[in-house]
């Protein structure tokens, strides 16, 4: 069975040290999975994109066709990267304004790696505490590798021994225990409102 | 045959092209005007909201303005969009919906919705959390209280009955049909398909591909339950026009009423909703174009409403509208409807169809037994 992996990236500037690092995220989660002969596809979904699908939404209730398509990738993906930039302290408006709007359900179960950027890295903790309860709300099985880049982080030397190699060593553990569990994840469930109905006379409580 | 006409939430929203907000009184009035104007053009139909804040000035209780247009009206089939089944007292529908049907000698029928509006339910003593539930309880009651003379019950949400009478009985011993809306809950499809009775979809802010869902699942129970084929339960549509004789002129007219709208207003451009969602705004034509296709998505149905007097529209404008339904749109609608359309589809229901489907109608009064005002009673004559 081909997993899919789709990453989220709330950046706004382009190219965006976001999106930079959902990328390598991915990445490091693909190079695992083909270690180990499973097969995936990856894809990448810039949020910014899908601003004004995403407002358009907020407001009538319904997906615009390309929402749609996002927000069907994904409820159905086997695992997801999510990262957003932190603005004010916590995650982007973009990126929660599009969480908003995604299915309360449709991450149940689903395997989440967490990345987060900033200029300082003062705000690092806003992966812990703004993002992971999030996802704990939305009863996704977050890894416990969240991984945080700063403007620090992407100093030019790859060595172990400065901040650029250890942001490398964290990528590779994060995306290491999303493979895992995307491994051993069943997949969603089937979801078709129309096609379970309760039968009335249960509605009735007779 | 089908019947077309219009319903309205009755809003009371500022002309933005104007800046000028009308007061109560005259959208009170409007709305009268709009209902009798709907007649003269050769509507079919005419539904009122049920409203209980501000920005509406839709009635409270739409059996007053409908018992007032009954009144003003020979051919009309009066409605609602909806009756509140959550928050109103299921007694007082049976008794003031029968009451209206007797004076609109059986012109008239309504539909069952839940609201949305959140702080409407603790005003009168409800939980939104419970509008399924309060929907299908008391509209339990309220279909038995319309069937049998003497009832007896308890439930979750009212006061029980003991040996309680709704007067006065159905006109003709028929109980007025009734139709449930709702947008996307599929137990309200359900309810509908348990009882037989219509399903409305408001057609309105949603994609047909989501309408299209409902109406399918209403079908498949409404046969599952026995009252016919898939394809011949009842269903109606709602939809959102506006018109010139020229598109241009159309779209340039409508735009800031679409902009500045309540619900999807300063969201989707005009263009975008109108290919995503059922709007059409346009020329006569198009509208012709785009509502005679919906039978493709739904199947053949038997009841169309347009929304046209929102948003700020001035009352000059929506009877404009109706012009241009009534002469160039409707009876294209109802010739090109008709092509294809199986015979045993069935019509629009009305009283008088109903009344031939009960076998006749029978005056269904129940008389005390005695009481203190009058002592004796015909009941008591009778034996």
């Amino acid at each position: 069975m081909t997993r899919h992996l789709v990453a989220l990236s709330a950046g706004l500037s382009q190219p965006s040290s976001t999106r930079l690092l959902a990328d390598r995220l991915l990445a490091a989660t693909s190079a695992t999975l083909d270690e180990r002969g499973v097969a995936h596809t990856t894809e990448v979904v810039e949020l910014r994109d899908l601003a004004r699908d995403v407002t358009d939404m907020l407001l009538t209730g319904f997906a615009p066709p390309r929402l749609a398509d996002v927000l069907e990738k994904v409820r159905t993906a086997d695992g997801l990267v999510a990262v957003t930039p932190i603005f004010s302290g916590s995650y982007s408006g973009l990126f929660k304004s599009f969480m908003d709007v995604v299915d309360p359900d449709a991450l149940r179960g689903v395997p989440v790696l967490l990345g987060a950027t900033a200029g300082t890295p003062r705000h690092s903790l806003a992966l812990e505490h703004a993002l992971r309860p999030l996802f704990s709300y939305l009863r996704a099985d977050v890894v416990g590798t969240a991984v945080f880049a700063a403007t620090d982080d992407w100093g030019a030397n790859g060595s172990t021994y400065d901040s650029a190699g250890r942001l490398q060593s964290r990528i590779d553990r994060a995306g290491s225990e999303l493979a895992t569990k995307v491994e051993h994840y069943a997949g969603a469930a089937e979801d078709d409102p129309f096609g379970d109905v309760v039968p009335f006379a249960e509605q009735l409580g007779r | 045959m089908m019947q077309f006409g219009i319903f309205t939430v009755g809003d009371v929203t500022t002309d933005p092209t104007t800046g000028r907000t009308p007061t109560e009184h005259e959208r009170i009035k409007a709305t009268v005007a709009i209902a009798k104007k709907a007649e003269e053009v050769g509507l079919d139909v005419f539904a009122t909201g049920e409203h209980h804040n501000p920005p509406f000035a839709a009635p409270a209780n739409p059996t007053v303005l409908l018992a007032h247009l009954a009144a003003q009206t020979e051919r009309i089939i009066l409605s609602t969009s909806t009756t509140l089944i959550t928050t109103n007292d299921p007694v007082r529908i049976a008794e003031d919906y029968a009451y209206l049907q007797h004076l609109a000698d059986g012109r008239m029928d309504l539909m069952m919705g839940r609201g949305n509006t959140g702080p409407v339910y603790p005003w009168f003593g409800k939980d939104i959390r419970q509008g399924v539930e309060l929907a299908v309880e008391n509209y339990a009651l309220l279909h038995e209280l319309w069937r049998k003379d003497v009832v007896d019950w308890s439930g979750r949400f009212r006061t029980p009955l003991q040996g309680f009478t709704s007067v006065p009985r159905p006109l003709d011993g028929v109980p007025p049909f009734v139709w449930h809306g709702s947008i996307r809950t599929p137990e309200i499809a359900e309810q509908a398909a348990y009882y037989g009775d219509g399903f409305f979809h408001n057609n309105i802010f949603w994609p047909i591909s989501h309408t299209k869902q409902m109406v399918q699942l209403y079908r498949r129970r409404f046969e599952h339950y026995g009252h016919g084929k898939a394809h011949q339960a009842i269903v109606g549509l709602g939809g959102q026009v506006f018109m010139r004789k020229s598109s241009q002129d159309a779209k340039r007219e409508f735009r800031p009423y679409f902009d500045n709208a309540p619900v999807y207003g300063h969201g989707p451009s005009m263009e975008d909703f109108s290919e995503q969602t059922p709007l059409t705004i346009g020329s006569p034509q198009e509208v012709i174009d785009r509502y005679a296709a919906m039978r493709d998505h739904v199947g053949d149905y038997q009841r169309q409403l347009f929304l046209i007097d929102h948003a700020g529209l001035p009352l000059k404008t929506v009877l404009e509208q109706l012009d241009l339904l009534g002469e160039e749109v409707v009876p294209v609608l109802r010739r090109e409807m008709a092509i294809g359309r199986p015979a045993d589809v069935p019509d629009a229901p009305t009283h008088a169809s109903r009344v031939a489907a009960a076998g006749g109608g029978h005056d269904s009064t129940v008389y005390a037994d005695a009481d203190d005002v009058t002592g004796a009673s015909p009941a008591t004559d009778a034996r």
